[in-house]
């Protein structure tokens, strides 16, 4: 273990475009997707901001209704799947799954690559025919609205979403191969780090969910442009159909997005209470249960829309059951605090975000699996909180705390600490000042998709719109601080925070082969027992 | 000027009582946990916060009679949610018996509604407090959603096929009515008003307005008009079934299965007539479609329901042929 930066590293082994283009490194190949999701990040978040803007008032005055339509659709669309999805899997995963398992890369590099490349071309098909038009249907393309009455370009984001389809589909592949056929001698199924664990079950759901998508893509674009009838009732077709195919993709598309989160909270967690976790085997058990349970509740979503009492009942119990699983994983994360050496560098700051916001996602989605109570709050801002508590609260914190984390490995300097924390804590205020006024918005009656509103839901609204301001500083800033810190910032050893994990024992920043020498597995995960505390002060970003 | 900021919404209806009872029973439940995952965090992060002195902690190993009892505790509690949950969620899908029908069209953008007596509204609805009001729904175009905050209900309406809703307002008032599914540019417009009235001002108010006729006459007048008496009526030869008290009666299909003729079944066998065909009949009946709109097969409907609607006791009126219009004349 070297505290010099290497000679070379992946970063500075060949320069030029074309090294970066046609690069096999799944490193270099993280941060190409580092660059693509964050850019889509950027344009969703400006969706967000003018939706906010929108919603100051009660009369639809910012924007006419049409475009206001298309912008809170775009927002659900670009941030789902252009952003959440892939952000935790294409770019920590991308980096960490090759290095936590002692391997010189993921099994198929030009696979990956390949992702990287379809991905790009779904993100820029979509934003092109957002320039040219735009969609006006809600992210979620509900038919007959979608197929027979809307005039947008329905079609051309379809597809979009659907080529950026096959870009997940390759990364589930390459992770589930890659752990099954790499993993670094003595690195045994119940050795490996809990990372590991939620990305092979997030490539699971990506693998048996996403072809289901693509396949609803295709029906929806028959139907629209040969009129073939299989939603739409004036052709002969369901429109809950629909609604079931969407849903069976969708619903699971939830946990894609917060279980690779979830493996980041179990390797932050761990490292900054110096502990091993609590419970290991239920902590990885319990990703591979939501995985399975994920594929069973998607009918939760059609509560009041004509499905059986029957039905309702079956979903709802399932969705209830959903919960056992989450709390498993919270009370562990919980517990592996307990007698630790607790401190507070920025990346345990999220996870502390993480946990207080996701629970309260959590809890906040029983009430919704829980069927009198849905029939009311279905379809208003009860809903738009509660999914925004689990993939903002819970996926983003993840990913910008896993961010920090190994960003000292991702480019071999140390993020300023005092700004680490300082917008840590901005997006902790700004986050839940945007959120919970939704709650009782929701509770009150407010619709979601309305572009106006009764007079009486305004301050609420407004309160809303200031935290969302507060938010969009809070992730700006990190953005600037991390750029900036690639040059300009402090040289990082080779493992700042004293964690344990393969990724930590080669030079920060990795070569390209990632181990000058294969690395041997002798020990369980998070050993930290094993490992001196680094001394007071140690990170010093 | 004074901010208006409600934080709890009005009951204007008997459910509501009883979903915002089990709503606050969640809430307590999830503050609990929530406080309890994050006082445990905090005395924690505040016991156990690094010290310069810290040797690396001893590791423990997990517990599995902790790991059983955080999962089965919050199963029985989730479960017994479920179950209320369920048992509420059972009230708001089976109306009473003695219902009020009042019968719903979503179109892009508003909500056409017309009461039996045949007085029609238009993004309003008048209902009388202590009566059971029954909707039964349909759209025109893309699916909808009838959604009264205070009465704490919602269903769909969906074009293609009847969906009900039902509820009982408890208290005079004029609540919001919102469309809670996207149906596109007016969406947000697409909003009106309950109108809950004492039972004396709503027998007052269906009385006034234009006069106009009942939707059972409108659909008598369609009933004929359409040709339909044609084929049903008894002595057409047993072309087609008796109609009179079909409604709610027991159907025997040619499958063999049975059901029981509700408005769904009604408008399925005009519009799709060979969907369901009556055990002991060809099928011989053309389609409606196109003939008659969905405001038109509910005035069928409820001229059906009429033919049933007679004094307990008493034989339910014929229907009674009318000269059929030439152009329908029944194939031979």
């Amino acid at each position: 273990m070297s505290d010099r930066t290497p000679a070379t590293h992946y970063l500075n082994v060949s320069y030029g475009i074309r090294s970066w283009l046609f690069t096999r490194d799944h490193k270099r190949i993280a941060l190409l997707y580092l660059a693509s999701v964050t850019l889509m990040f950027l344009v969703g978040g400006s969706f967000a901001a003018m939706v906010r803007l929108e919603l100051l008032t009660p009369a639809g005055d910012l924007f006419q209704a049409d475009t206001y339509n298309k912008i809170f659709t775009l927002h659900g669309i670009v941030m789902v799947f252009f952003f959440l999805i892939p952000g935790i899997p294409a770019v920590l995963g991308n980096f960490l799954v090759p290095m936590m398992i002692g391997a010189k890369d993921l099994a198929f590099p030009r696979l990956n690559l390949l992702s990287w490349y379809l991905f790009n071309l779904g993100a820029l098909f979509t934003l092109f025919n957002i320039v040219i038009g735009g969609v006006d249907t809600g992210w979620t393309f509900y038919t007959p609205y979608s197929t027979t009455w809307t005039t947008t370009n329905i079609v051309p984001v379809a597809l979009g979403i659907f080529v950026t389809g096959f870009s997940s589909i390759l990364t589930g592949l390459n992770f589930i191969v890659t752990i099954h056929k790499m993993r670094a001698p003595g690195l045994t199924w119940f050795r490996l780090p809990l990372f590991i664990w939620a990305h092979y079950a997030t490539s699971v759901i990506i693998m048996l969910g996403t072809p289901v998508l693509a396949i609803t893509i295709v029906l929806l674009a028959l139907e629209r442009v040969f009129h073939l009838g299989f939603f739409d009732p004036a052709l002969g077709g369901d429109p809950v159909l629909f609604q079931h195919f969407f849903w069976f993709y969708s619903h699971p598309a939830v946990y894609i997005m917060i279980l690779p989160a979830m493996g980041v909270i179990s390797e932050i967690v761990t490292c900054f209470s110096r502990k091993r976790i609590y419970g290991y085997p239920f902590v990885a058990a319990s990703s591979l249960a939501i995985a399975l349970l994920g594929f069973l509740v998607w009918g939760h979503h059609m509560f009041v829309s004509s499905q059986s009492v029957f039905a309702g009942l079956v979903f709802s119990v399932l969705s209830f059951l959903v919960a056992i699983p989450s709390a498993v994983k919270v009370f562990n994360w919980t517990a592996t605090l307990y007698k630790g050496s607790i401190s507070f560098e920025t990346p345990m700051l999220y996870v502390f975000g993480f946990l207080g916001l996701f629970t309260i996602g959590g809890l906040t989605g029983l009430m919704l699996a829980c069927l009198g109570i849905d029939v009311h709050v279905h379809d208003t801002y009860f809903i738009v909180a509660h999914f925004h508590y689990i993939m903002v609260g819970g996926t983003v914190m993840g990913y910008l705390g896993g961010l920090h984390f190994w960003w000292p490995k991702i480019s071999g300097r140390l993020y300023p600490e005092g700004w680490g924390r300082l917008s840590a804590l901005i997006i902790f205020v700004g986050f839940n000042l945007t959120f919970f006024p939704q709650f009782i918005l929701g509770y009150l009656g407010m619709p979601r998709r309305y572009h106006a509103y009764p007079e009486e839901f305004q301050v609420l609204n407004v309160m809303s719109t200031a935290g969302a301001s507060i938010l969009g500083v809070g992730y700006l800033i990190p953005l600037v601080y991390l750029v900036w810190c690639m040059r300009d910032g402090k040289v990082a050893s080779s493992n700042p925070f004293g964690a344990t994990g393969l990724e930590w024992q080669t030079p920060a920043p990795p070569p390209t082969e990632n181990f000058p020498s294969p690395p041997r597995v002798t020990e369980e995960a998070y050993a930290y027992d094993k490992i001196p505390i680094p001394g007071g002060g140690a990170y010093a970003g | 000027m004074r901010p208006d900021l409600p934080l709890f919404p009005v009951q204007g209806s008997a459910e509501a009582g009883q979903v915002d009872l089990l709503f606050l029973a969640t809430v307590g439940l999830s503050l609990f946990f929530a406080l309890l995952v994050s006082s445990l965090l905090l005395a924690f992060a505040i016991k156990y916060r690094r010290r310069p002195t810290d040797k690396p902690p001893a590791p423990i190993q997990g517990s599995h009679a902790l790991e059983i009892a955080w999962m089965v505790v919050p199963l029985i509690l989730a479960m017994a949610t479920f179950v209320w949950g369920a048992d509420v969620y059972f009230r708001l899908n089976r109306p009473p018996d003695d219902t009020m029908t009042v019968n719903v069209v979503g179109k892009r953008w508003m909500w056409k509604l017309q009461h039996p007596s045949g007085r029609r509204e238009i993004n309003e609805l008048h209902v009388p407090v202590g009566t059971p009001v029954r909707l039964n729904m349909t759209s025109e175009d893309v699916i909808h959603s009838f959604f009264v905050p205070a009465f704490r209900v919602k269903a769909d309406a969906l074009p293609g096929r009847y969906t009900t809703v039902w509820f009982k307002a408890t208290r005079p008032g004029r609540y919001h009515l919102f469309c809670a599914e996207y149906c596109g540019t007016q969406h947000s417009g697409m909003i009106g008003w309950v109108e809950a009235m004492e039972p004396e001002a709503f027998q007052a108010w269906l009385a006034g307005g234009p006069a106009e006729v009942s939707m059972a006459a409108a659909g008598e007048r369609l009933f004929n008009d359409l040709g339909c008496v044609a084929c049903h009526n008894p002595n057409s030869g047993a072309r087609g079934p008796r109609l009179d008290r079909l409604y709610g009666s027991q159907v025997k299909l040619a499958s063999g299965e049975g059901l029981i003729a509700d408005e769904a079944y009604l408008r399925e066998s005009i519009l799709y007539p060979a969907a369901k065909v009556t055990a002991g009949y060809q099928p011989v009946m053309p389609t409606f479609r196109g003939l008659v709109n969905e405001e038109g097969v509910l005035e069928l409907i409820e001229y059906l329901k009429s033919r049933v609607a007679g004094q307990a006791g008493e034989p339910a009126p014929e229907l009674r042929p009318a000269a059929p219009p030439p152009e329908r004349k029944p194939q031979p």
